[in-house]
């Protein structure tokens, strides 16, 4: 494995029951990279992103986030839970649905991570948590219950909550997708900061407009198969294959989907 | 058709009452605690995935759940001693059979608190990289445990209504000193009017607590 990657996916297959949802897929995100994930639903996408952080077991291949490996070819027996957790903690995930803890105010949400699996003092904890909630512009939303803030504002604690265990990398599974579409731009406009800072991330995404400006490449996936891989613009503005293509006409230049799509 | 009806001569008997009642309400506390551990146990191990640990701990739960109470605490008195070769006083056969009893019960209520919380909520505590205890102990419980306190309450009133069958095992609980001031006075019908409001006094709070809390934690 190369040494300026900071993620490397080599060789990953997945498959739940009969129905094979990743079929051998190997990928490199280099260091400071952003990488779009786009395809149709059922195209192996988030299953491929929830491979990233063991959410989902691959069944063979291996796994590079930084300096760990996780090697899933056959004769190395299955990590155990301690070595899963290590791992994922590495690793920050944003879900489409927010996942925030309900029974936690969004300080404490925050805090959780750092408390809970770092071990660090919860008077540093409350600091840093502080800070990364100014971060996404919620400072003052610290003492709320999750359930009193808007779409958008949990999905920006839920970005703060991944990044307070100072992740290498960043997994965001369509995390704009459950918005309403006047929240999605303070979600974006969180992820475009961290993409300017140098966060390593990987998004799976329907916002093929943002996913051109943000992302340095993009990976097309149909049927647990990269059908395309290339730099963001070239694969967005000019696919070179015609699944891409097919795809792609499903949307604006805007990066919304159009109703009458001629693909 | 008249009836003289008279309570005074229970005065008497005010010691004999005031124990049963403490006896009924000792054991349901007891037993609904032991009941809660066994039944913690039964829940998680019947969640995980490992077989031969499942298994037979889910059999138990059946075979106490789909038979009736009574049945088996004379079993427990009767028939395990032959079997272990060991005298079981009636009140620890009493405590084992409603002890088990109301695990079974509870295993179902606990496991079904769990399973109904989000499996985002697992996933978001994983992802943050806590391992199983920490996941269990920080996430899924908080959640899991509200949702269960309405029928672990339900479940604790009926654990205190089945604490009359210990009279069949001469353990001194309320109905068994009902039995006893009725065999010495011949007033059934003062001693178990007695008896029963007794029973409903202590548990029409209880109920009344829960539909509150219950109320509360929808919120």
């Amino acid at each position: 494995m190369s040494d300026n990657a900071m993620i490397e996916l080599v060789h990953v297959k997945k498959s739940f029951g009969a129905v094979s949802v990743l079929k051998d897929i190997s990928l490199r995100v280099p260091r400071g990279g952003v990488l779009a994930l786009i395809g149709p639903s059922g195209s192996g996408k988030s299953t491929l992103l929830r491979c990233l952080n063991l959410l989902t077991i691959p069944d063979s291949g291996a796994i590079r986030v930084g300096e760990s490996t996780m090697d899933f070819t056959n004769g190395h027996k299955l990590p155990r839970d301690k070595e899963l957790a290590a791992f994922r903690a590495r690793t920050g995930m944003v879900f489409q649905n927010f996942n925030l803890f309900p029974h936690m105010s969004t300080l404490q949400n925050v805090m959780e991570g750092p408390v809970t699996v770092l071990k660090i003092q919860p008077e540093a904890a409350r600091e840093t948590a502080l800070g990364l909630l100014e971060k996404v512009g919620l400072k003052d939303k610290a003492d709320v219950a999750p359930d009193k803030l808007s779409g958008g504002q949990k999905q920006r604690v839920a970005i703060a909550r991944a990044l307070a265990m100072k992740p290498q990398v960043m997994l965001f599974d369509e995390a704009t997708s459950a918005l309403d579409p006047e929240l999605v731009g303070e979600v974006l406009a969180v992820v475009r900061q961290l993409a300017a800072e140098g966060m390593t991330m990987v998004l799976v995404t329907h916002e093929m407009a943002f996913a051109r400006e943000v992302a340095d490449s993009v990976v097309f996936m149909r049927d647990g198969i990269v059908v395309e891989e290339g730099p963001a613009r070239q694969v967005i503005d000019t696919p070179s294959q015609t699944a891409t293509r097919a795809f792609l006409s499903h949307f604006h230049s805007s990066g919304l989907p159009t109703v009458a799509a001629n693909g | 058709m008249h009836y003289d009806w008279s309570f005074g001569f229970l005065l008497q008997y005010s010691r004999l009452i005031t124990i049963g009642t403490a006896y009924t309400i000792g054991f349901t506390i007891l037993t609904a605690a032991s009941g809660f551990v066994i039944g913690c146990v039964v829940s998680i191990a019947s969640l995980s995935k490992v077989r031969f640990v499942s298994t037979p701990l889910v059999m138990l739960v059946e075979v106490f759940r789909c038979t009736p109470v009574l049945v088996q605490l004379v079993w427990i008195y009767y028939a395990l001693p032959v079997l272990i070769g060991v005298e079981l006083s009636p009140a620890v056969a009493a405590f084992i059979a409603l002890s088990f009893y109301g695990g079974a019960f509870y295993s179902e209520i606990i496991r079904g608190g769990i399973v109904s919380i989000d499996m985002g909520q697992w996933d978001a505590g994983r992802a943050l990289g806590m391992r199983r205890f920490d996941l269990m102990k920080r996430v899924v419980m908080p959640q899991a445990l509200k949702r269960m306190i309405p029928p672990l309450v339900n479940q604790a009133v009926l654990q205190l209504k089945n604490t009359s069958l210990l009279s069949v095992l001469a353990v001194p609980d309320l109905l068994y000193q009902g039995q006893l001031i009725t065999s010495a006075t011949y007033r059934p019908l003062e001693t178990y009017t007695m008896i029963a409001v007794i029973y409903f006094l202590i548990l029409f709070p209880m109920t009344r607590a829960a539909s509150v809390l219950e109320a509360r934690l929808a919120r």
